[in-house]
């Protein structure tokens, strides 16, 4: 099966459990199993070829440019993290079925489950650094939703937080640390830079990228001191657990030093960094460990603890402890999880996970106790089970380890730390199954149904018979994996009796030392008790609070609500970029000649400059300020026309309209004055600003005006294709319905989200308290005698047809001349208001059949339709066609495509435009404003109607 | 005209950035089209300016044409900045309806009001 296949399949396999949650939990849990099984079946058969030797790749290219491809490959390491993820993937997903209880959702767990599970499988089968860092992520954020799960509960959230941000902040670190190997290898395929060991040691930046690397694997693996999450994380659902939480999740740390082993372990940096860390938090887990009285909490220290082993065996960087490392993470991974769901069982019957209130289980819950005690032995590294071979090849190591010359401290460290270790898992099986039956558990505890057990008892099996056939079940799988992270080991040996050895009696030391201890247990409880400890979890917390409070302290500092002052920063920030621009670069001289300035264009000046002065001068009269830039627009539009711009012209002209009479009906329930607020003195600074920015901006666009471009336009490409390419002679159109389609495309669609915003907003606010205040409102003007005078209804119904035939003019000769669906979007949209604004909201709404929203979507699905259809004529989307046609007795005419796409364009603008100001018109809607004679042509009406109900009364 | 254009870009711009940085919403509105103006005007002379050569092609005499490409990317801006003022005239709208108070910037009295 293809490696992409196999790291989507729990990805696809993730939307069923969500969606089949109807057909019943067992469906659920089945489409969940089947998933997982297909994939572990595909990994399988590739098995003979990794066994063989093989590395089986698969590559994509993805973004070439920046270095991200999505390749894959599997080799050993990868296999061995692939087959543990998906084969105890599908043990747990069969253990939840059972242990989640009929209120959990279970499709959200089952999604939840496989997303992290194609996560996790595409880190250990990734063969890009920045493919796997999306992937570590992923992981992240899915164990956040898992950890989490149980929502009602208040430590599982605060679990899945601390969690999300501990190994969130370590990614974070370990982007930066992942991009600097990259940029130190020359490449980000892990296969490249596994090559470039002696680049990566010699380089100056070796360090920093270790220490970042180290941050996040340390994070995810849980290591002192981020080692804290782990246990908080026992929050979640005990099948999250056993999985995240022992086989999986926190093996991925370990499992990124092991893929980049080969690399950057073997250097003094290295070995004090890794294997210290590894140290001290295998011997502060176990220590911790043993005064744990929940059973999943002594569980957890005890992963923290077996996972600084392995991270002190991988810190060795030695071939032998490497290898020593691998085969504990398998072990470490069976009996854990088997523990795990024991733990989760006892809960689960017993209803309690406190030790202190359980014990004398033996007789009760035998089958349970059964898998127990040998997973439970296995991990005191008792023989004959698996725990015990690789806790002798570790203290073994440790006898030829030196640390800064010494050569006790590490295997005194490790003996230590495996009594403690024996003493926990002594104390897990004694303190629970052991002792008298007691008539005081919370439940009533018996064997669960097979269901629950038989997952746990197939990873008991496995500790059994790799401890006792270990060469033969496990060794080739040692090998190939010792081979990928070693580059090339010559050959494992596994097995059970090494003689006499130093490893035999720190052993036997440790046990006895265990026993030992665990007698004196409850003296020793009580020490551990008075003793103060620092709280992680408060430490955390107080972090956490005050980097809020820093955090808020900045932003309010920053965004202090002042929108006028953000604008001024903006301003004069770009002011100081644009100055240091200017004077740190040079300015080449002026290559065009300055065109003469005739009359016509210095009477627009002279109107322009007096009009924009009036409106500084005048802008506290709203109206009038209106009218002002009603002039300003005017001249803009004839400046475009007069440089050889009739489209813009037109369309600024018709946008106008629109604005100006937007601008009115919002300013009908507006102040109509601006009062005087600012002092003086702000308003000269912000004169001063205002000039500098005009200044600035004029002696730019006189610079650029004054010169040609420094390098050739692509405007000869659209002038030169026009007619040949698009069919039509206005440039402008054809640009805009042809070449750069894709963008007019996306521009209507803006347009009519703005419609739809302003619509939204409008039903918002006239759902809110306003509307009362609307409906009760006095008019603060002086109204017009009449609100829609005859001779204005009268001139705008005669002149909607014209209108109309204007812009359907515009419209189709837009191709050719100047025009197009903009701008007859527009005409027509302006035809369209003056109906409402001479015989008012209530007739033209009266008369509206089509609503603006249908015309805006009807709109966009036009010209996307149009550029579909090339598809079709495979083609790129939007690629237009065209084609003339001659029937008599016209002329012979044009027919593109375009002119299709076009007409999305105009409805869109239509809809859009009639949209935003009919959304605006609806606030001034009040009860009794419409009449029925629209056409008020007889003023005596009303008295006559006065006239006429008199009589009858 | 070169100079004529150039310094009427950066009075459309100054008056706009002074309206911007008043207090009430009606100003900024009107701050804001006068600087849309400037800067349509800015792009549309980035073709450089050309009298009576509209970019309309001329099949029968080879002839020179205003820069087609800044006109059409001028056009949809005008009708963006069309939908753009409308978005903001109608929050403006609304939140002085919500509010009565058509001050642009939060005081520190609402802000504490929030965070209560």
């Amino acid at each position: 099966m293809s490696l992409f296949l196999i790291a989507a399949l729990p990805f696809l396999g993730a939307l069923f459990p969500g969606l089949l949650i109807r057909a019943g939990r067992d469906a659920c849990a089945l489409a969940a199993g089947l998933t997982s099984l297909l994939a572990f079946v595909g990994l399988m058969t590739h098995a003979p070829a990794i066994f063989s030797g093989e590395v089986i790749h698969a590559r994509l290219d993805w973004l070439p440019q920046l270095g991200l491809s999505a390749n894959f490959f599997l080799d050993g390491l990868g296999f061995l993290f692939a087959t543990l993820i998906l084969g105890i993937g599908l043990l747990i997903i069969l253990y939840a079925r059972f242990y989640l209880s009929r209120q959990d959702p279970m499709g959200n767990f089952y999604t939840y489950l496989l997303l992290f599970q194609g996560a996790m499988v595409g880190i250990v089968t990734s063969d890009n650094i920045l493919l796997l860092l999306i992937f570590w992520e992923l992981t992240s954020l899915s164990s956040f939703l898992l950890i989490g799960f149980w929502k009602h509960l208040p430590e599982g959230r605060q679990g899945a937080r601390m969690a999300l941000t501990v190994t969130g902040m370590g990614g974070l670190s370990m982007i930066a640390g992942m991009l600097i190997l990259g940029h130190i290898a020359g490449s980000f395929d892990i296969s490249e830079i596994l090559q470039n060991k002696d680049t990566i040691q010699s380089s100056d930046l070796y360090l920093p990228a270790l220490i970042l690397i180290l941050l996040g694997a340390f994070t995810k693996s849980a290591q002192f001191p981020f080692h804290f999450w782990l246990p908080h994380a026992m929050a979640a659902p005990t099948p999250v657990s056993a999985y995240l939480h022992s086989a999986t999740m926190v093996k991925a740390g370990l499992f990124l030093m092991a893929r980049l082993w080969p690399v950057l372990a073997g250097t003094d940096a290295w070995f004090y960094i890794v294997a210290t860390t590894g140290l001290v938090t295998m011997l502060l887990g176990a220590i911790i460990a043993l005064f744990k009285d929940d059973l999943k909490a002594l569980l957890a220290f005890s992963t923290v603890s077996h996972l600084g082993l392995i991270t002190m065996l991988l810190g060795f960087g030695t071939k032998p402890a490497a290898v020593a490392a691998v085969f504990h993470i398998i072990n470490h991974a069976t009996f854990k999880a088997a523990l795990f769901m024991t733990a989760g069982i006892v809960d689960h019957e017993a209803h309690t996970r406190d030790i202190k209130r359980l014990g004398g289980l033996r007789h009760l819950m035998p089958v349970t106790f059964t898998i127990a005690l040998v997973a439970g032995l296995s991990m005191a590294g008792i023989p004959p089970f698996n725990g015990f071979l690789s806790k002798e090849m570790m203290l073994e190591i440790t006898v030829h380890t030196p640390w800064a010359g010494n050569h006790l401290v590490v295997p005194a460290l490790a003996t230590l730390a495996a009594l403690f270790s024996v003493a926990y898992s002594f104390r897990f099986i004694g303190h629970t199954f052991f002792g008298a039956k007691r008539d005081d558990y919370p439940g009533h505890p018996h064997d669960p149904g097979l269901g629950l057990w038989a997952s746990p008892a197939l990873l008991t099996v496995l500790v059994v018979v790799i401890g006792l056939f270990s060469g033969s079940v496990v060794g080739p799988l040692v090998q190939v994996t010792a081979d990928a992270v070693t580059g090339d080991y010559p050959k494992v040996y596994l097995k059970l009796w090494h003689g006499f050895t130093p490893a035999l009696y720190m052993s036997a030391g440790a046990v006895a030392g265990g026993f030992a201890l665990l007698m004196m247990h409850r003296r020793l409880d009580r020490a551990w008790a008075d003793v103060p400890r620092p709280e992680a979890k408060v430490i955390f917390e107080w972090i956490i609070a005050r980097a809020t409070y820093i955090a808020r302290g900045l932003t309010d500092a920053m965004h202090n609500g002042s929108i006028t002052r953000y604008a001024a920063i903006m301003v004069v920030f770009t002011l100081a970029v644009s100055v240091h621009a200017y004077s740190s670069g040079a300015l080449g001289r002026p290559t065009r000649q300055m065109m003469d300035i005739g009359l016509l264009p210095a009477v627009g000046w002279v109107l322009l400059v007096v009009a924009t002065g009036c409106i500084l001068a005048l802008h506290r009269n709203r109206f009038l300020s209106l009218i002002l830039i009603g002039i300003v627009g005017l001249i803009v539009s004839l400046s475009f026309n007069y440089l050889s711009a009739p489209d813009l012209a037109l369309t600024q002209i018709s946008v106008e309209v629109v604005t100006i009479i937007l601008m009115l009906l919002a300013l009908n329930f507006m102040p109509k004055d601006t009062p005087v607020e600012t002092p003086a003195l702000t308003r000269l600074r912000d004169g001063g600003i205002a000039v500098a920015a005009g200044l600035g901006i004029a002696a730019l666009a006189y610079a650029m005006l004054m010169r040609d471009f420094s390098f050739d336009s692509i405007s000869a490409f659209h002038t030169e294709n026009s007619y040949k390419g698009g069919g039509g002679t206005n440039m402008v159109n054809v640009i805009l319905v042809d070449f750069r389609g894709f963008d007019t495309f996306g521009e209507i669609i803006v347009l009519g989200i703005a419609a739809m915003v302003i619509y939204a907003l409008t039903e918002a606010v006239l759902a809110s308290k306003v509307r009362a205040y609307l409906l009760n409102r006095k008019p603060d003007m002086l109204m017009v005698g009449d609100a829609h005078p005859g001779l204005m209804v009268v001139v705008t119904r005669v002149m909607m047809p014209v209108a109309l035939m204007v812009a359907a003019y515009i419209f189709f000769r837009g191709h050719n001349l100047p025009g197009g669906g903009f701008i007859a979007g527009l005409i027509a949209a302006i035809a369209v208001i003056m109906q409402y604004m001479a015989s008012g909201f209530g007739w033209a709404a009266e008369r509206q059949r089509f609503p603006y929203h249908g015309i805006i979507g009807s709109g966009v699905l036009i010209a996307a339709a149009t550029g579909l259809g090339a598809w079709f004529n495979d083609v790129p989307f939007l690629t237009s066609d065209f084609g003339y046609v001659h029937i008599e007795p016209l002329k012979e005419f044009e027919l593109a495509t375009a002119a299709l796409f076009d007409l999305g364009v105009f409805l869109a603008v239509v809809g859009a435009v009639l949209l935003a100001l009919e959304s605006l018109a609806r606030f001034a809607w009040q009860p009794g404003m419409g009449t029925e004679h629209a056409i008020d042509i007889n003023p005596a009406r009303d008295d006559l109607a006065a006239v006429n109900k008199k009589s009858e009364g | 005209m070169e100079l004529l254009v150039a310094s009427a870009i950066g009075v459309l711009t100054a008056a706009g950035i002074y309206l911007i940085l008043r207090r009430r919403t009606f100003p900024v509105i009107l701050g804001l089209s006068l600087l849309t103006y400037g800067v349509n005007i800015f792009l549309f002379a980035t073709g450089r300016l050309i009298t009576g050569a509209p970019p309309i092609l001329n099949k029968y005499a080879d002839i020179t044409y205003a820069d087609p490409l800044p006109q059409a990317l001028v056009l949809t801006a005008i009708v963006i900045s069309f939908g753009m003022t409308a978005v903001v005239v109608m929050i403006a709208l609304a939140a002085y309806l919500s509010a009565r108070d058509d001050n642009i910037n939060m005081t520190n009295t609402t802000e504490a009001g929030e965070e209560a």
